[in-house]
């Protein structure tokens, strides 16, 4: 019994790393929401030149991120690795092939004899900005609406359509949230840029853009948020491990765990708080406070979506083969020495965060860039 | 394990994952070398104080940047290739592979992603030694992420610190430390980095001897000389060191691809080592698998003996007879009675699914009992991905492929040393710029380099075939179930698009080089 105690504790455990990743993801991907913008944002190259070297400066740690998430899904819920990334191959590829072409396209993009010209790299630019957001949000829409898979007795993925993962853009719900994190990433990429740039006619023109991006971002998000919670949801049978539908599920979720409920709730708080601050007060600080919203918010559903008995990547086709944080972990042997490695996470955070300000403690302007020997 | 294996995907998938890992590897290895390179030259520059100093780190640090940035990009598809084209494979060992990933991205990749802005952006903004602290940070990081993908590399080569669960129908880690320290991972680590070192050497010895052909850059170019002689140097020693301790290791673990890659089809005592050859179909054939003979061959005579077993007259067993046995080494176990041990073995894994399934609790826990014994473990599950063979000859590698690569891989790193001894000299005896015909074979070697890193890997990897895990799972059960035409489309697609981008990225360099330093 300790041992099956031990084993769901670090289960919880490592629910919450990835459940945070997600979170810094989400927050993260502010990269990708500037890049979004470039095409509309700036009046000429020269305001391009600023947006892309605020953003370029910051591209690869949402890059990591990313990489560290699926390492960390790959390491701890490797059931899961395999059945999504095998199963819904066709959504995963479309979102790597974005994230190579980002990858450098700020390198390359100023660079003389690029070959393709600063055009295209700018486009690649545009491309991972808005379909990488995009369909990370599809895909983690899928969490609480269920894909089509079934696993065999050797726990084998086969999807039950040819599409394989794109039929998801079929449900409302995946397309909803697929829009909630393109314009929660456009909105931030906005408040990050109002921070970090000093050119005026670049910030007045942001916090325009911030209007309509902010309501899109906070309609989709309605949508999404209150149709899950209407949705029946894939409730786990602790004992036998059987999967049924409940209706409701991710309400009583909430309710059956306030901690979660005021975790969401100071999140959504926050976000708009950053947004009212910034958009009403004129400052330029909105993104310290949309930032952690959108970490705690993000950190909220996924905690939804695999704790309190839930599947959280649940089967339409084949309801037993869900996967819930209990089936599709690993071993208990593999999570506990996983966790002795996690406690390093606090001091790369620490130093992270040193880096970020030595970095960030100059605004960005045209003087700036001109001093510097690295521009993209 | 799966039902009519389609071999189109199968070849398919792996074609995908070698054309990613291929393309990968050109640029990793620079990063890797040219990462150390420029710490050293900014900490002469740090401690100097002499702006030449920061120009020439500067100038290689440009180059650093364009390479970097698409092994960055070429890198996130290797790791989520695994999900995508071998989720059955990311199954069976997620729960040990999986480990050194997610180590690699917390402990490496961020300390790589965040201090690779300070070292690009921070010049104007950290002081001169947090700065170059940065830039140390940069290397360490670079290289301590290829230490963590090698031991997962290194685990497949050598499957160690696990045991098979038949409950969950897949292995489970039980010495983290055993994986870490598998003699395999500490070799590959140690010959891969310095392998890395040794292409930056290659490369900044060529351009450096470039700038000199040109006679522009002079003091630039003789500095880079001096640094990049002495690292590729040390570098190219060790990479011979390891690769010799590295094959000893094989010989030993993988018998089956070290004759391979020697062509050694007949066992003999004083088996001499190949120095170059040349193979020729001898009509023949084990299997469906053609034999190969020496057209033309250089040996050092009774070496390979000495080389694996440290004896002179020690046997050193050729492909048949690791197939069939041989009365010269009895210890050598057919691949047939393997073959009969694993699926002796499946067939007691479906014995106890067919019994959880009929919920027959007291055959589940007879089996259960069973599989964990010891007498299981060593007899029959160690056999258990030679089940899925059709015949003992399938176990053989591609000889050509494998002899050619390496040999090549050997050939070009003993000419790397000769390089590099002549570097220094001609720098030593400022005679470098009378020599124009070594500045020229060294701008020619630059390519050598790559050559000779990616046929490492070439070796590495098609050499163990058909394993995806050595004796435990062949490549043919490993492959996600997906049509082979979405297989087929994107690698066209990763094919086309690697292909557009590595023009892009040396038009970018050629063209970064032919500027020379900022002024």
């Amino acid at each position: 019994m300790t041992l099956l105690i031990s084993h769901l504790f670090l289960q919880h455990y490592w629910w919450i790393i990835i459940s945070l990743l997600a979170g810094l993801l989400a927050f993260l991907m502010f990269v990708q929401g500037g890049q979004s913008l470039i095409c509309t944002l700036p009046r000429n190259e020269l305001q391009k030149t600023i947006i892309i070297n605020a953003m370029g400066r910051k591209w690869e740690f949402t890059f990591t991120t990313l990489v560290t998430f699926g390492g960390a899904f790959f390491a701890s819920f490797p059931l899961f690795y395999a059945t999504s990334f095998g199963g819904a191959y066709w959504v995963w590829i479309t979102i790597l092939f974005s994230f190579i072409i980002q990858a450098i396209a700020y390198e390359y993009r100023s660079k003389p004899a690029n070959v393709l010209g600063k055009k295209t790299f700018d486009t690649f630019l545009f491309i991972n900005g808005s379909l990488g957001p995009f369909l990370i949000g599809v895909a983690v829409a899928t969490f609480f609406t269920g894909s089509l898979f079934s696993l065999n007795y050797l726990n084998q993925v086969t999807w039950a359509t040819p599409w394989h993962g794109l039929e998801a853009l079929t449900d409302g719900r995946n397309v909803a949230l697929g829009i909630t994190v393109f314009f929660l990433a456009r909105t931030n990429g906005l408040l990050y840029i109002i921070n970090s740039v000093e050119d005026s006619e670049i910030t007045g023109k942001s916090v325009k853009k911030l209007v309509m991006n902010s309501i899109s971002f906070l309609v989709f998000f309605l949508f999404f948020i209150i149709s899950i919670i209407v949705s029946p949801g894939f409730a786990v049978d602790s004992l036998t491990g059987s999967v049924s539908l409940e209706n409701f599920k991710y309400l009583h979720n909430f309710l059956q765990m306030p901690l979660v409920l005021i975790l969401f709730l100071a999140g959504v708080v926050l976000v708009l708080y950053g947004l009212g601050t910034t958009l009403f007060k004129g400052s330029r600080k909105g993104i310290w406070f949309t930032g952690p919203g959108t970490v705690l918010t993000v950190f909220a559903l996924f905690l939804i979506a695999g704790f309190n008995a839930t599947a959280f990547y649940p089967s339409l086709y084949d309801l037993k083969s869900s996967l819930t944080i209990r089936n599709a972990s690993s071993s208990l042997f593999t999570l506990k020495t996983m966790m002795y490695v996690s406690f390093i996470i606090p001091f790369v955070a620490g130093y992270i965060w040193y880096a970020w300000s030595a970095i960030n403690k100059r605004k960005i302007t045209e003087d700036e860039l001109k001093g510097e020997g690295h521009v993209y | 394990m799966i039902e009519n294996v389609d071999l189109s995907l199968v070849d398919w998938s792996r074609a995908q994952f070698a054309l990613t890992a291929m393309y990968h590897w050109i640029f990793v290895p620079l990063t890797l070398g040219l990462s150390f390179i420029i710490a050293i030259t900014e900490t002469i520059y740090v401690r100097t104080d002499r702006p030449e100093w920061k120009r020439l780190t500067r100038f290689w640090m440009t180059l650093f940047g364009i390479n970097f940035a698409i092994g960055v990009a070429t890198g996130i598809i290797l790791e989520f290739e695994f999900g995508t084209n071998w989720s059955n494979y990311s199954w069976f060992v997620g729960d040990i592979f999986g480990a050194p990933l997610a180590i690699e991205g917390i402990l490496a990749f961020f300390l790589e992603s965040t201090f690779v802005a300070v070292m690009f952006f921070g010049w104007n903004k950290v002081s001169k030694k947090f700065h170059l602290a940065s830039t140390w940070l940069v290397a360490i990081g670079a290289n301590l992420s290829a230490l963590w993908i090698l031991v997962a590399n290194a685990w497949m080569q050598n499957p160690v610190g696990m045991t098979f669960n038949p409950e969950t129908a897949r292995n489970e880690m039980t010495d983290f430390w055993a994986v870490l320290f598998n003699p395999v991972a500490v070799e590959k680590f140690l010959h891969t980095i310095t392998s890395g070192f040794l292409l930056a050497s290659v490369f900044v010895l060529g351009i450096s001897c470039w700038f000199l052909l040109k006679n522009r850059e002079v003091w630039l170019a003789k500095r880079s000389i001096l640094v990049a002689g002495i690292f590729g140097l040390l570098s190219v020693l060790s990479v011979v060191f390891t690769g010799d301790s590295s094959a000893r290791t094989l010989a030993e673990l993988q018998p089956v691809k070290f004759a391979a890659f020697e062509g050694n089809y007949d066992g003999k005592h004083n088996a001499g080592l190949t120095v170059v050859g040349v193979l020729k179909d001898t009509g023949e054939k084990l299997g469906n698998k053609k034999i190969n003979d020496f057209l033309f061959r250089i040996e050092i005579p009774g070496f390979l003996s000495v080389m694996t077993k440290g004896d002179r007259d020690a046997y050193v067993p050729g492909l048949k007879d690791l197939i069939y046995g041989t009365p010269d080494d009895p210890e050598i176990m057919p691949v047939t009675v393997k073959m009969e041990r694993g699926k002796l073995a499946k067939d007691i894994l479906d014995d106890y699914k067919r019994a959880r399934m009929m919920n027959d609790r007291e055959q589940v826990q007879n089996i259960m009992q069973f599989m964990r014994s010891e007498r299981f473990i060593e007899e029959n599950f160690r056999y258990f991905g030679y089940a899925f063979l059709n015949s003992p000859e399938d176990v053989i590698p591609d000889v050509r492929i494998a002899f050619y690569t390496f040999h090549l891989m050997v050939l070009l790193g003993f000419m790397f040393i000769l390089i590099f001894v002549l570097a220094l000299f001609f720098l030593f005896n400022d005679s470098l710029m009378k020599n124009r015909w070594f500045l020229r074979i060294a701008v020619v070697t630059i390519p050598l380099a790559y050559i000779a890193s990616e046929s490492g890997w070439v070796l590495a990897e098609m050499g163990r075939q058909p394993w995806i895990i050595q004796d435990l799972m062949p490549v043919t059960v490993a492959a996600t179930k997906i049509s082979p035409g979405s297989v087929i489309t994107t690698f066209i697609l990763f094919a086309a698009l690697f292909t557009v981008l590595l023009v892009a990225e040396v038009s970018i360099m050629i063209r970064q080089i032919k500027s020379g330093p900022i002024h």
